[in-house]
């Protein structure tokens, strides 16, 4: 009887050794004459416990992890055909608390189906929302998207209804759709995992973006550090043309849309979505100056719909169920699901799926279960390199893009990154300016020269060269970035400064002897 | 261990015309050039500018813009590690002096002996396991100096 094995080839499994895992599970298996099928998944999410082997057993799925290639036999004696007792045994992955207690709308498949099959896709309830989307008007694919209240997923929170709208009604020969798959932010991975583990929800989502607005031609532009990313969608895009899902006439609609990866070469700034369009069209990946928006004037001049991978992975769901069936999660105006990554200094990192609404306290302390180091937390970054660091005080924040920015925070692209209490304040303020100096497009002179000048400033600070007068320049110069940047790059770089500032004081304050570090 | 071949001007014009009917040709063929040669010979700058009629200013501009592409052939392996926050939360910082001090380099240097590249990176989305690195493309998390080492030596053979 033919058993199968579900191996994650997520970058952070193949960075534990998956690979290793999966040649030591053939090899046992054809070594006791056994009949294994192998298939390679992403990951569910519960990065702590990868390399996570999973065997099909008529109970579903059971689960097993971290396994190491030295495991395997030790698994084969404990009957892993059946589901066998081992001290690795997690047991069915949906039910463990860390699953069992999220919302998966956009991840429901990842970690599931074979990435690069159109049918395991499909019979995982894949391209129910586009059928319904080629059954529609554009203008009713664009209302359930409005009707969702879902906001860009990049960071910025731009409804994203509105959006599509706009490209919609645009006037032109051609129009694009365009992916930001630029994922730099630091402590994010969501992008990365679902491109990995379920690209096809993301190009069900563009294809469903590119019928509604009126394009025929997409690209993915992939952030170069994702090279298991890129094979994947690589993969997935000449499957779906092959399944005609993609290209001249999918699902036999008559409708075509092309779609094409393209790899960026290492700018942050290219997650900005201007400096993405212009490093699409072969420039340098400098900031172009709104307006026009891009929506009417983008890629090659042409209405050019971006959206990052989150917002479109989000929408196939939202059309096989309604807009105001995804609306119903959530808060305020911060509607439906996030995926958040938690990473960093923890114990239990990974990718949770929730409404808005919960704290950034209650996912560090119920998914996260504490440090990795088991020290006491001490500071969290969230949102990214340009996102603000909280201290324990605010930790009870509710994870919504209003009450983020109420205490000069945000949201970001949803990653959560915890450092413990060695960590050195100054240092993360300095590290600011340093990767926005390093980062910079250049356009602008307040990000150009004050990302500069400001780690120049921070270096005195750190030194105990008069702190009072130098913390007060650093606090104008992040005005003048503030006020007068182009983009966000140069915009928000002072809120990690002045978040480290105003909470962690006493870590500025070099002129008196600081107390040995711990450790 | 990727192998790349001596650069050839008319080998990496081959390689640019099988790009230059493409939207936006220009970072395909950068990234292709790379692929063959390990770095974008100065030589390429007009056979570009040729091919896809711009200035060999916006061609030499788009190459320096980007922090993948290099300017002359790395070392036979290519390290990045990871210096975003998420990294340094576990220790990176201390981490990235030890295995420079140990290879003898600085930030894009290359050991004497011409075997190992060094480069930073700010983040390869393998946050949640920290500190991270690329080696030669494949990815290594919960890194240490010792888990580089054996990644390095791996691979060699």
């Amino acid at each position: 009887m033919s058993v199968t094995v579900f191996i994650p080839r997520d970058a952070v499994a193949l960075g534990l050794g998956a690979d290793q895992v999966a040649s030591a599970v053939a090899r046992t298996a054809e070594a006791r004459g056994l009949d294994v099928a192998i298939v390679r998944t992403g990951s569910r999410g519960m990065l702590w416990l990868e390399p996570l082997v999973e065997v099909e057993t008529p109970e579903g799925r059971i689960a097993y992890g971290p396994v190491r290639p030295g495991d395997v036999d030790s698994l084969f004696d404990a009957g892993l055909a059946e589901g066998g007792a081992h001290r690795l045994r997690i047991g069915r992955p949906e039910e463990h608390p860390y699953l069992a207690r999220q919302q998966r709308l956009t991840f429901g498949r990842c970690g599931i189906v074979d990435p690069v099959s159109v049918e395991d896709y499909r019979a995982h309830g894949g391209y129910r929302g586009l059928e319904k989307a080629l059954a529609v008007e554009p203008v009713a694919v664009v209302d359930a998207v409005k009707a969702s209240g879902l906001r860009g997923r990049g960071g910025a929170g731009f409804p994203t209804g509105i959006k599509w709208n706009t490209v919609m009604l645009a006037e032109a020969d051609r129009k694009y759709v365009v992916c930001n798959a630029d994922e730099g932010d630091s402590g994010t991975f969501a992008d990365r995992m679902l491109m990995e583990g379920d690209p096809f929800t993301l190009i069900e989502g563009m294809t469903i973006a590119a019928v509604a607005v009126g394009a025929t031609r997409g690209y993915i532009y992939l952030r170069s550090e994702y090279p298991q990313a890129h094979e994947t969608l690589k993969a997935a895009i000449a499957a779906g043309e092959r399944a005609g899902v993609l290209g001249t006439d999918i699902l036999g609609s008559g409708r075509s849309f092309h779609l094409e990866v393209r790899l960026g070469a290492g700018a942050y700034i290219c997650g900005e979505e201007t400096s993405l369009l212009e490093s699409l069209e072969g420039k340098r990946g400098i900031v172009r100056a709104k307006p026009p928006i891009p929506a009417l004037k983008g890629l090659f001049g042409k209405p050019t719909l971006v959206n990052n991978v989150l917002s479109f992975a989000a929408v196939p769901w939202i059309l096989e169920h309604g807009g105001q069936a995804y609306a119903d999660y959530g808060m305020g105006r911060s509607l439906g699901t996030l995926p958040i990554q938690l990473a960093g200094n923890v114990r239990q990192g990974g990718l949770i799926e929730l409404a808005f609404g919960i704290t950034v306290r209650e996912v560090i302390e119920q998914f996260g279960g504490g440090t990795a180091s088991g020290r006491p937390v001490r500071a969290v970054q969230v949102g990214g390199p340009l996102g603000a660091y909280f201290p324990d005080a605010l930790l009870d924040t509710p994870l919504d893009y209003e009450a983020f920015a109420a205490r000069k925070g945000l949201v970001g692209h949803g990653g959560i990154v915890v450092f413990d209490d060695t960590v050195d304040m100054a240092r993360q303020a300095r590290f600011a300016f340093e990767f926005c100096a390093i980062e910079s497009c250049g356009k602008c002179t307040p990000c150009r020269i004050g990302a500069v000048r400001g780690r120049e400033t921070m270096d005195r600070v750190i030194a105990g060269e008069d702190p009072g007068a130098n913390l007060a320049l650093v606090a104008d110069l992040c005005e003048v970035m503030t006020d007068g940047s182009l983009c966000a790059m140069g915009g928000l770089t002072p809120v990690p400064v002045m978040s480290a500032i105003t909470h962690f004081p006493e870590d500025f304050d070099r002129s008196r002897p600081m107390p040995l570090a711990a450790e | 261990m990727p192998t790349h071949e001596p650069w050839s001007a008319p080998r990496a014009a081959g390689i640019i015309a099988a790009h230059t009917q493409r939207e936006g040709a220009t970072l395909p063929i950068l990234h292709a050039l790379q692929e063959a040669f390990g770095y974008v010979d100065a030589e390429a700058v007009p056979l570009i500018a040729d091919a896809l009629n711009l200035s060999r200013a916006e061609v030499h501009g788009c190459i320096t813009f980007y922090h993948d592409f290099r300017a002359g052939p790395a070392g036979r392996r290519t390290v990045k590690l990871c210096r975003a926050e998420a990294c340094q939360a576990m220790g990176a910082d201390a981490l990235h002096d030890e295995i420079l001090s140990r290879l003898g380099v600085g930030w894009h240097g290359t050991t004497r002996d011409g075997a190992v590249t060094v480069e930073p990176v700010f983040c390869l989305g393998l946050c949640a396991c920290a500190p991270a690195a690329l080696v030669d493309g494949q990815p290594v998390a919960r890194l240490d100096a010792d888990t580089l080492q054996a990644a390095l030596t791996e691979r060699l053979t």
